[in-house]
């Protein structure tokens, strides 16, 4: 198969930083989508309180259901097997490709129309279709206008954020046959529509993710706003759904608090305009919905973060993308300069444990540590606490079991200056040396101070340290 | 974790004796901060100790992955504190470095790690510390000047005490504060961020600054040392007069303009 | 490439082989109180006319003449009903050409995709605090009458609905017995993935007319 490897060699994420820092239109796209994500999201938690008891209640749900993850996962394969729909298991990316490919095939389909699915793209699915012969048709909105362009989604819920829309008004007038320049939304949009109407009508399978699996009912739940995802799930004879194994929850009840979660945080909406809870293949005496329904429960890792009681708070992701709409990184560098499936906070967490920490090593260093994630994450995943983690064990630091790649951002220099900074700073005799030096020798100060200086002026300390004035000083009053 | 982050604090009466601990960067950078602290304080009839043989909270090589060399930084000041008196601290991140991830760091340790729990929950941040224990006030002083606040994000997100800076301004009657745009993001210095990804933190940093600009004030505060040096590097490699000033100094100034 | 049957296992086993946390099952979660059914029917209305569907209360009148009225001000020319039994309409003079959602979608596709202007469908119920209409019964309400044609008809017994999804879930037990293929509605087909403009009839209806009735 002609497929890419996971990355062998890491990231490139210095170089593609680069690139869009510079770029004024794609950091104005950027903040521009960010602002508006961040102010209708706002709207949907007016009271704070309130939004800590719901997320407490989420979190809870998904905690609950991780810790009972085994369990819940046989009983959800129990139910859905009972109710018609076929469960596969897959270790990889590639397990799970072959397993689709196999399915489509079966079906007779040429062609695979797609809902909306971070999974297909962590498998690198299309690839992998097309390698065998397969075509895939994105049809949401986003992610067809991001696969016209050959691009990858930039954002996990707003795939097309990083385009202008006269940017997408050229892609449609130079790639979709027929069509002139427009910039009007609306007319984008129809024409969009009716391109992948038709595939919606002719294609034999349809492929989806979902947001929720119910353990107790063998359900699956998804949320959209588009009507695409329904299309794909109800009108080709074969449904594929595919998912990580971490989504499912014990309850339908359990369900509710978490699709509010989602909603509101990923696009301040109360609701979505369709949540589709999907049981079973077309029964007798119904009249559409598909003949088959597949549920590919994929690990690629994900085992590996669980066994790591820490780490396994990852798992408790919804993907909602709050995390990403409110990071200052994300907001300078977009979707793209992560290089992985998942960008933003959510992804330098979850990415490691897919990737290993080698390919992903400057992904947990980028972070300021702001804990703006953290803030509004509706599961109260601690992100910058687990980038401390996954930090720690970059270096060889940590006692916890060990991702791929541990030790892998240890560097001779940077053990170095941390040894020396732990052997100063603990001998308070040699570090007020060290200050008195420091400060009498200030005018000898570097101007070039590294990375520091190239948009700042060099630190030159004070003439006297802290230290030294404190001890000089009696008691100042006003009078 | 032993407390909660941003809890609801409950505030010990005015002390009479209170431990300073300077930090790492205001000691060799901005030591009038310090000393403006401590006179702060000894104007409310408190007497303030600075123990000589401090050094850093050790969050350097914390955020960065090496909590062994942390923890050996950390250890030598557990002891520094002896008296069951309150650590005033005048930067959001280090009080909450102390507050906040000590008792994690020794949470192992049988000796070091109920030292650890019962110092973290004697650590305040300077502005929450005058707010709300000193229950400091200003007298009108001065002509009328409109200051904007940055507000770091560990004062923000970890301590909570964000609001505390913006109260004690509020409370000098001359002063207007003003919001900058994005208010509540990140400055973009984050310790070792700042130089292991410069490109990004520069542009945190300058689109920090262009919004602190655009408010039109002449008078940028901050609680945190560790925010200037990132701010007031960034501002005086762009040419810009503007210059942040540590809250410490500010209020002192307030103060002995008042007397 | 391993079997699938040792996928599984091997997955399970690692998940088994991790540390144990022992959790207590999160508590019944709390719907909203009692509500009027005139304070629900406030809100439902309020809920989904914010997302951009048109409501209509047909309580004063029968609902099939404001049904014609709508289909004459759309100028629908063809309308798709549910199965026979369903609902009971004739056609009417001037009206549109009524056909049935009554054998298989597959001998079905073109005139459903290519030739329907419209569809009406009966909801099962409602839900107040977030205006959701709810289908759950696909032998009734074919999936796909709700999703196709550009225009949504919608009727909606107002004596059928639940202060929030927290409550349908709990008051309908769908959990005992889950339907094919459960659906909540709010609004039209939209999207905002062109620079965050929101514009509707993405893949399904560009309009959605909610019937209010008591009459079914």
């Amino acid at each position: 198969m002609n497929r890419p490897a996971n990355p062998p060699m890491p990231i490139n994420f210095h170089a593609n930083v680069r690139r869009v820092v510079a770029n004024p239109v794609l950091r104005a796209s950027f903040r521009g989508a960010m602002d508006f994500l961040t102010a209708k999201r706002a709207t949907q938690f007016p009271d704070a309180n309130a939004f800590e008891t719901l997320r407490a209640q989420g979190e809870q749900i998904r905690q609950y259901a991780l810790s009972r993850l085994p369990d819940l996962l046989e009983q959800l394969e129990t139910n859905l097997t009972r109710n018609g729909i076929q469960v596969h298991w897959a270790q990889t990316p590639d397990e799970a490709c072959r397993l689709i490919i196999d399915i489509a095939s079966r079906a007779g389909g040429g062609l695979v129309v797609k809902g909306k699915s971070m999974v297909s793209e962590e498998i690198e699915l299309n690839h992998a279709l097309e390698a065998a012969g397969i075509s895939a048709l994105e049809s949401d909105m986003g992610e067809y206008i991001v696969q016209l362009a050959g691009e990858k989604p930039s954002h996990i819920i707003m795939p097309a954020i990083h385009k202008t829309k006269e940017e997408i008004a050229r892609l449609f007038a130079d790639k979709v046959p027929g069509v002139e320049y427009t910039n009007s939304v609306d007319e984008l949009i129809q024409i969009g529509r009716r391109v992948l109407r038709d595939k919606f009508r002719d294609t034999r399978v349809g492929l989806s993710g979902v947001n929720v699996a119910v353990a107790e009912t063998g359900t699956l739940c998804l949320v959209e706003n588009e009507g695409n995802g329904r299309m794909c799930t109800t009108v080709p004879d074969v449904h594929i759904a595919i998912t990580g194994i971490e989504k499912v929850v014990e309850k339908l009840e359990h369900v509710p608090p978490l699709m509010t979660l989602l909603t509101r945080s990923a696009t301040g909406q109360a609701i979505t305009t369709y949540f589709n809870w999907i049981s079973s293949p077309r029964r007798d005496g119904e009249m559409d919905g598909p003949k088959e329904v597949h549920l590919v429960l994929l690990d690629n890792g994900r085992s590996t973060a669980y066994a790591d009681e820490r780490l396994r708070a990852t798992l408790q992701c919804i993907r909602c993308g709050a995390c990403m709409n409110h990071c200052p990184v994300y907001a300078r560098v977009g979707g793209h300069a992560y290089g992985t499936t998942y960008p933003g906070p959510i992804g330098k967490i979850v990415s490691p444990h897919m990737l290993g920490l080698e390919a992903t090593r400057d992904l947990v260093t980028a972070s300021s540590l702001c804990g703006a994630c953290g803030e509004v994450c509706p599961v109260k995943i601690p992100i910058p606490d687990l980038l401390l983690q996954l930090r720690q064990q970059s270096q060889g630091h940590s006692k916890a079991p060990q991702l791929p790649g541990a030790g892998s951002g240890h560097k001779t220099l940077q053990s170095i200056a941390y040894r020396l900074f732990a052997g100063l700073y603990s001998r308070p005799a040699l570090y007020r040396i060290f200050g008195l030096l420091a400060t009498r020798l200030r005018a000898f100060s570097p101007n070039q101070q590294g990375a520091w200086t190239r948009s700042r002026v060099p630190l030159r300390p004070a003439g006297h340290s802290l230290h030294e004035r404190m001890k000089s000083r009696n008691g100042a009053k006003v009078k | 974790m032993s407390v909660a982050l941003n809890e609801v604090r409950s505030y010990p009466a005015k002390p009479g004796d209170v431990y300073l601990f300077g930090t790492c960067v205001l000691d060799l950078f901005d030591p009038d901060a310090g000393v403006s602290a401590a006179s702060l304080l000894e104007n409310s009839n408190i007497s303030v100790h600075y123990p000589q043989d401090q050094t850093c909270c050790g969050q350097p090589a914390y955020t960065s992955g090496f909590p062994d060399a942390a923890r050996q930084v950390a250890a030598r000041q557990l002891h520094l504190f002896a008296e069951n008196w309150p650590i005033v601290v005048p930067s959001g991140s280090c009080a909450g470095m102390m507050r906040h991830h000590w008792p994690r760091l020794f949470e192992d340790d049988p000796a070091l790690g109920p030292l650890a729990a019962s110092i973290a929950a004697r650590v305040f941040e300077l502005t929450e510390f005058l707010l709300h224990v000193v229950k400091a006030t200003w007298p009108q002083t001065g002509a009328n000047e409109r200051v904007v606040l940055h507000t770091s994000c560990t004062a923000r997100r970890e301590m909570g005490t964000h609001l505390s800076a913006r109260a004690l301004l509020a409370q000098i009657p001359n002063v207007e504060l003003v919001l900058q745009d994005h208010e509540t993001e990140c400055c973009g210095f984050g310790g070792a961020f700042s130089v292991k990804h410069p490109e990004i933190s520069a542009a945190m940093a300058s689109d920090k600054i262009e919004a602190i600009e655009a408010t039109g004030a002449a008078t940028m505060i901050s609680a945190d040392g560790g925010c200037l040096l990132n701010l007031n590097g960034t501002l005086e490699k762009r040419g810009s007069t503007l210059r942040g000033q540590h809250i410490a100094s500010y209020l002192w100034q307030h103060a002995k303009d008042a007397a | 490439m391993t079997p699938p049957s040792v996928a599984r296992e091997r997955i399970l086993s690692r998940l088994r082989a991790a540390p144990q946390i022992v959790m207590t099952a999160p508590a019944v979660l709390t719907s909203p109180a009692e509500q009027s059914p005139e304070t629900m029917l406030e809100q439902f209305r309020r809920g989904i006319e914010a997302f951009h569907a048109e409501v209509i209360d047909a309580r004063e009148r029968t609902w099939p003449i404001v049904l014609a009225e709508i289909c004459a001000t759309k100028r629908i020319a063809t309308l798709m009903l549910p199965p026979v039994g369903m609902v009971n309409l004739q056609p009417w003079l001037d009206g549109p050409r009524l056909s049935r959602f009554d054998r298989p979608i597959e001998t079905l596709k073109t005139e459903l995709f290519d030739a329907t202007n419209a569809s009406l469908t009966i909801a099962d119920g409602a839900i107040a605090d977030t205006g959701t209409l709810i289908q759950s019964d696909p032998q009734r309400m074919p999936r796909t009458l709700s999703l196709v044609p550009p225009i949504h008809i919608c009727l909606l017994d107002v004596r059928h609905l639940y202060p929030s999804l927290q409550s349908a879930v709990a008051a309908t037990r769908w959990a005992e017995a889950m339907p094919s293929n459960l659906i909540f509605i709010t609004g039209p087909s939209k999207t905002a993935d062109i620079q965050q403009t929101m514009a509707y009839g993405a893949h399904g209806p560009r309009e959605l007319v909610v019937l209010l009735t008591e009459d079914l």
